[in-house]
């Protein structure tokens, strides 16, 4: 990597400078919006998600053969950064047209909250593009203290700012975890750039005196990364912090941060450690198997449905390991694109998976109502067919029944692990997510066969109806035309 | 160079004293000023190092804002003291032998590095800053890394006053500008009453 | 005579520990040097203050001890001396005890880097600026632990608004150097003096002119505004404001434990005084070139700057009211805070305008 390949301009971070200032203006124009439903803040927040994917779709066409990087190598703009900024672009715009009404009803929907998503996104668009430890943990840091803070947004529930409270304490011990973990690998290679890391742990991992560094450094990240995916042991501020948060902050925390949750592991693991794939893929086995047996297990348990979301994710987050796991086979890594390829899907169709499920339960939320138990769903076909249909695709893609998005995901990550040679594992997996999908199939049980307990006509915005009729139906397309996202996502893959 | 090294030593001894104090003090209040002594002794030994800047920005930082609000928040608090205590002989094996290993591994990585090699590092050439190169670099190589630092600590500040700015209903506040404009138009209604007549 | 005093550290200590002992030696006859003068000075600054009050107040202020009252703080200090030091009940005795030393400490350690002339100082650090806010930020330590420590509600409220405001200012504070340091370029406080020196007007022989404090006025203003609020002197006073909290932090405070934290305010406002003299006025430097001034020593210069900028804190607390506590915060952040910001976004483009008269 020559220096002027590393100097570079500005212009690949156009889309994070932008982001900035417009956030930075918003924050300060909505003190002039004198309406309660800040109508104005709202179409700006939305005009700012709008731009920022045009610039990024802008900066794409300079990264599309190979990686450019800006400010000494501290950034790095590539295919998979682009993919997954303008998913969190599309997330991000989701989650604020489906949680407004709820907002506006709690007096939650004010300039600090648009101001805070849009910095949490700018988190998310650092992490996934770092090229540098320092980077990436100022990525993660910037997007969890906007997360922290969202979690308490409505201070006077005491439940939330417990949530908030515990969050804030076990993310704080995993930053300091990863910090030592980075420490280490530091320590071992002398350099905070992960692609010049990744030179130098392909000369150190053959030194058997200073491998042993390398793992112990590569423990504390993996801590570190687990814990921001949600997977067990590291869960356990996932299901308090889900049911604590308003629905609309549990939306959030649920769908875009997972893209720079899997960022990070790609940029740590794949870009930096790749040389350690025999030690980290082995640890993936144990995180997979016990979240994907936790999560599903656990969720059966659940009366709260945000409760149950919240292990569902846990579980989710197992699955789509094992498409990370089950890139180097015995040292070659020729599955590797395939295998990261469909974690990366995964991860995109995980993302409107929750979006829409944490939609409806916003969509039935009301002033004064908030929609969060099984009960709760009791008879919606009922009140509503089309809403309650929609809910019937996103349980049965949660679930991986075909044809849904949800189904080839998990075909696509299952199929990686069987060419990876992890057969016992892809079964295992099937078996959990047989499980899995009782209790996603309860929910629809209830929907249509039982009475409903509540009559309330079903309010929500027309803007909100809209959306999330389009995020049900992309994920019966997606899972009836699954190739074109899927060549994005390998593309990506194979342009790192 | 043995003057040094017997410095380095007293600050290294105070130091460490003053960290496990900070753990051990009964009084919470005594455990904060604990350690601002041992930020005080970590800046003299960065000053041993010539790293001058470093040393003084973790006394003004630090020292002279971070622990002055810790100790304002420890003062305002009433804890209770022994509740606070129980876990720590109970929990102290775990955390011994927890530390001991990341000692142990630290001292690993960096013992064929550094205790081999002469401890002495070259003199800084004359007229040398490091305030200036730390300058240099940070708004240079790092200044990515320096604006994005920037953006936590304006969402930090976003985030505080999000969650406790609460407008009270009682104030009294008083605008002495509007006092000023105050015409007697407004406050009096004069009103012209017919005379009474007499009787 | 001189050459064998400087050997003497050598001959009895050996090559390795000599050059130590030496240096320490000379430290220490530097400081007592700097220390005595200091002392002498915070003595007579209270008899000006009640000298100078009394005159605004129509008065004649103290008058009995000595010729004109001039032997008033000698007396003072010797009643002081004698009091008994009471330590009230259930106070935490060490740290009761340990407040008033770190009162004073950062009060004297400061002097370290303070140039009185060209070549005298005691330490010619490169990043004397910021020696000087690190020291002065942790003044406030005294307070808190004096406030804590003495188990009294009144001392308490004291360090608890002292806490607060002494943070607040010490960032208009921290922001108003800023722009000294950015226009100077070196955190050095006697390349700040020097830099001072150039210019169009110095060429002219208008030294004054060229000095600080007319480019920077607002910041002039900001600093020693928020040097009266660091030092806790009226108007900014709330902390000890004793209409309302008796004396703040000092009420349990009696003899020599109250003479230092006594001493430490009247060695923070001649500090505050030289420090603005440094930064805004030019330091040592005579305010225009004539052959006749430059007979004058270069250390009466900055002595009779600091006399008159030290006696506009008198003035003040003879002048104004006290601040009610909101309005001090108000002051501090809503205020100071942004005016530094502009001004610093205004010198900034200033340096690099083709108008830059800093070059």
């Amino acid at each position: 990597m020559t220096d002027s390949m590393l100097s570079g301009s500005f212009a690949p971070v156009l889309p994070e400078i932008f982001l900035l200032a417009a956030a930075c203006v918003l924050l300060i124009a909505d003190l002039f919006v004198k309406s309660e439903r800040r109508t104005a803040s709202y179409v700006l927040a939305q005009l700012i998600l709008l731009g920022c994917a045009l610039l990024t779709a802008l900066v794409s066409t300079y990264s599309l053969r190979r990686p450019v990087y800006a400010f000494g190598g501290l950034f790095v703009g590539d295919q998979m950064a682009n993919l997954l900024k303008l998913m969190a672009y599309l997330a991000t715009a989701m989650a604020l047209a489906y949680s407004r009404e709820y907002l506006l009803d709690r007096k939650l929907l004010k300039g600090e909250f648009l101001a805070l998503l849009l910095f949490a996104l700018l988190g998310i668009m650092v992490l996934v593009s770092a090229n540098s430890f320092i980077t990436l943990y100022l990525g993660l840091e910037l997007l969890s203290l906007c997360l922290y803070a969202l979690v308490a947004l409505n201070r006077d529930s005491a439940a939330s700012t417990e949530a908030a409270m515990k969050y804030f304490v076990l993310g704080a011990l995993a930053s300091g975890l990863l910090l030592y973990g980075m420490s280490m690998i530091y320590g071992a290679t002398g350099t905070l750039t992960i692609s010049e890391v990744a030179q130098h742990v392909a000369k150190l991992s053959g030194n058997a005196a200073q491998r042993p560094f390398l793992v112990f450094g590569l423990v504390f990240l993996m801590a570190g990364i687990a814990f921001k995916l949600g997977l067990v042991p590291f869960h356990m501020w996932i299901p308090d912090v889900y049911q604590g948060a308003p629905t609309a902050v549990t939306l959030v925390i649920g769908s875009a941060p997972k893209l720079a949750a899997f960022a990070m592991a790609m940029r740590l693991l794949v870009n930096g450690l790749l040389e350690l794939a025999v030690d980290w893929q082995q640890m993936l086995v144990i995180l997979a198997v016990l979240s994907m047996a936790l999560g599903n297990l656990a969720a059966i348990a659940q009366v709260n449905l945000k409760r149950m979301l919240a292990y569902s994710t846990i579980a989710h987050m197992g699955f789509m390991l094992l498409g990370l796991l089950s890139g180097v086979v015995g040292g070659n890594w020729r599955n590797a694109a395939d295998a990261y390829a469909a974690a990366m899907y995964y991860t995109i169709v995980y993302v409107l998976m929750a979006l829409g499920a944490f939609g409806v339960l916003l969509l039935l939320s009301r002033a004064g109502f908030e929609c969060e138990t099984l009960e709760d769903m009791k008879g919606l076909n009922r009140r509503s067919p089309w809403y309650a249909f929609v809910m019937l695709v996103l349980m049965f893609s949660l679930a991986g029944i075909p044809p849904t998005a949800g189904f080839y995901a998990k075909l696509a990550v299952l199929s990686a692990a069987v060419s990876a040679g992890q057969v016992w594992l892809a079964v295992l997996a099937v078996i959990l997510a047989l499980v899995g999908a009782f209790y996603y199939l309860r929910v629809v049980k209830l929907m249509y066969f039982d009475e409903p307990a509540d009559t309330t006509p079903i309010a929500g915005s027309g803007e909100m109806r809209l959306v999330l009729s389009a995020n049900g139906l992309a994920l019966l397309v997606l899972g009836i035309v699954p190739q074109p996202l899927m060549a994005l996502c390998f593309a990506a893959i194979k342009a790192l | 160079m043995i003057v040094e090294t017997a410095v380095f030593y007293l600050f290294a001894a105070v130091m460490l004293i003053a960290g496990l104090r900070v753990i051990t003090a009964r009084n919470p209040v005594h455990a904060a000023l604990f350690l601002v002594l041992a930020f005080f002794t970590a800046s003299a030994i960065w000053l041993l190092l010539e790293a001058e800047f470093l040393a003084i920005a973790l006394v003004l930082v630090y020292v002279g804002a971070v622990m002055v609000l810790f100790l304002f928040v420890v003062m305002m608090l009433d804890i209770n003291l022994e509740r606070l205590r129980e876990g720590f002989w109970r929990n102290l094996p775990l955390a011994l032998v927890v530390g001991a290993i990341m000692a142990a591994e630290i001292v690993a990585v960096i013992a064929e590095r550094y205790f081999e090699v002469a401890s002495q590092a070259p003199p800084l050439p004359a007229g040398y800053s490091n305030t200036r190169a730390l300058g240099m670099l940070l708004y240079t190589d790092y200044a990515y890394a320096f604006e994005i630092a920037a953006v936590i600590l304006l969402v930090a500040i976003v985030a505080a006053i999000a969650l406790t700015l609460r407008r009270r209903k009682d104030t009294k506040y008083q605008s002495p500008a509007q006092q000023v404009r105050v015409r007697p138009a407004e406050r009096v209604r004069l009103v012209s009453m017919p005379a009474e007549k007499d009787r | 005579m001189l050459e064998w005093i400087v050997t003497r550290p050598d001959a009895w200590f050996g090559p390795t520990w000599g050059p130590a002992v030496y240096a320490f030696v000379a430290a220490l006859v530097f400081i007592v040097a700097i220390m005595i003068p200091l002392f002498v000075a915070v003595a007579y600054l209270t008899l000006w203050e009640r000298k100078l009050i009394g005159w605004m107040q129509i008065r004649i202020g103290p008058n009995r001890v000595g010729p004109l009252g001039l032997l008033q703080p000698i007396a003072d200090g010797v009643k002081l001396l004698f009091k008994e030091l009471i330590l009230p009940t259930n106070a935490d005795k060490q740290l009761y005890l340990l407040a008033p030393v770190l009162a004073i400490t950062p009060a004297l350690a400061a002097w370290a880097v303070i140039p009185f002339a060209p070549q005298v100082v005691l330490a010619n650090i490169n990043a004397g600026l910021l020696y000087v806010m690190a020291l002065t930020s942790t003044g406030v330590y005294a307070v808190i632990v004096a406030g804590w420590a003495s188990n009294s509600k009144y001392a308490f409220l004291g360090a608890m608004r002292s806490a607060a405001q002494m943070v607040s200012y010490e960032i208009a504070m921290g922001f108003a150097l800023v722009v000294v340091l950015m226009v100077s370029g070196s955190l050095n406080l006697s390349d700040i003096v020097n830099a001072q020196a150039h210019g169009r007007f110095a060429a002219m022989g208008l030294n004054f002119l060229s000095w600080n404090w007319l480019p920077l006025a607002p910041i002039l203003v900001v600093y020693f505004v928020s040097g009266v609020a660091e030092t806790n002197r009226s108007p900014f006073d709330v902390v000890e404001g004793e209409s309302e909290i008796v004396a703040g932090h000092m009420v349990e405070y009696s003899g020599m434990a109250f003479a230092m934290f006594f001493l430490a305010e009247y060695m923070n406002m001649i500090l505050i005084s030289t420090l603005t003299a440094v930064m805004f006025f030019g330091g040592w430097q005579a305010p225009i070139d004539a052959p006749l001034l430059e007979r004058v020593p270069a250390f009466a210069w900055l002595l009779a700057k600091v006399f008159v900028i030290s006696s506009m804190f008198l003035w003040f607390r003879a002048t104004f009211p006290r601040y009610r506590y909101d309005q001090v915060m108000r002051l501090g952040w809503k205020v100071f805070i942004p005016v530094t910001l502009v001004w610093l976004a205004v010198v900034g483009i200033w340096m690099r305008s083709p108008w830059s008269i800093w070059s």
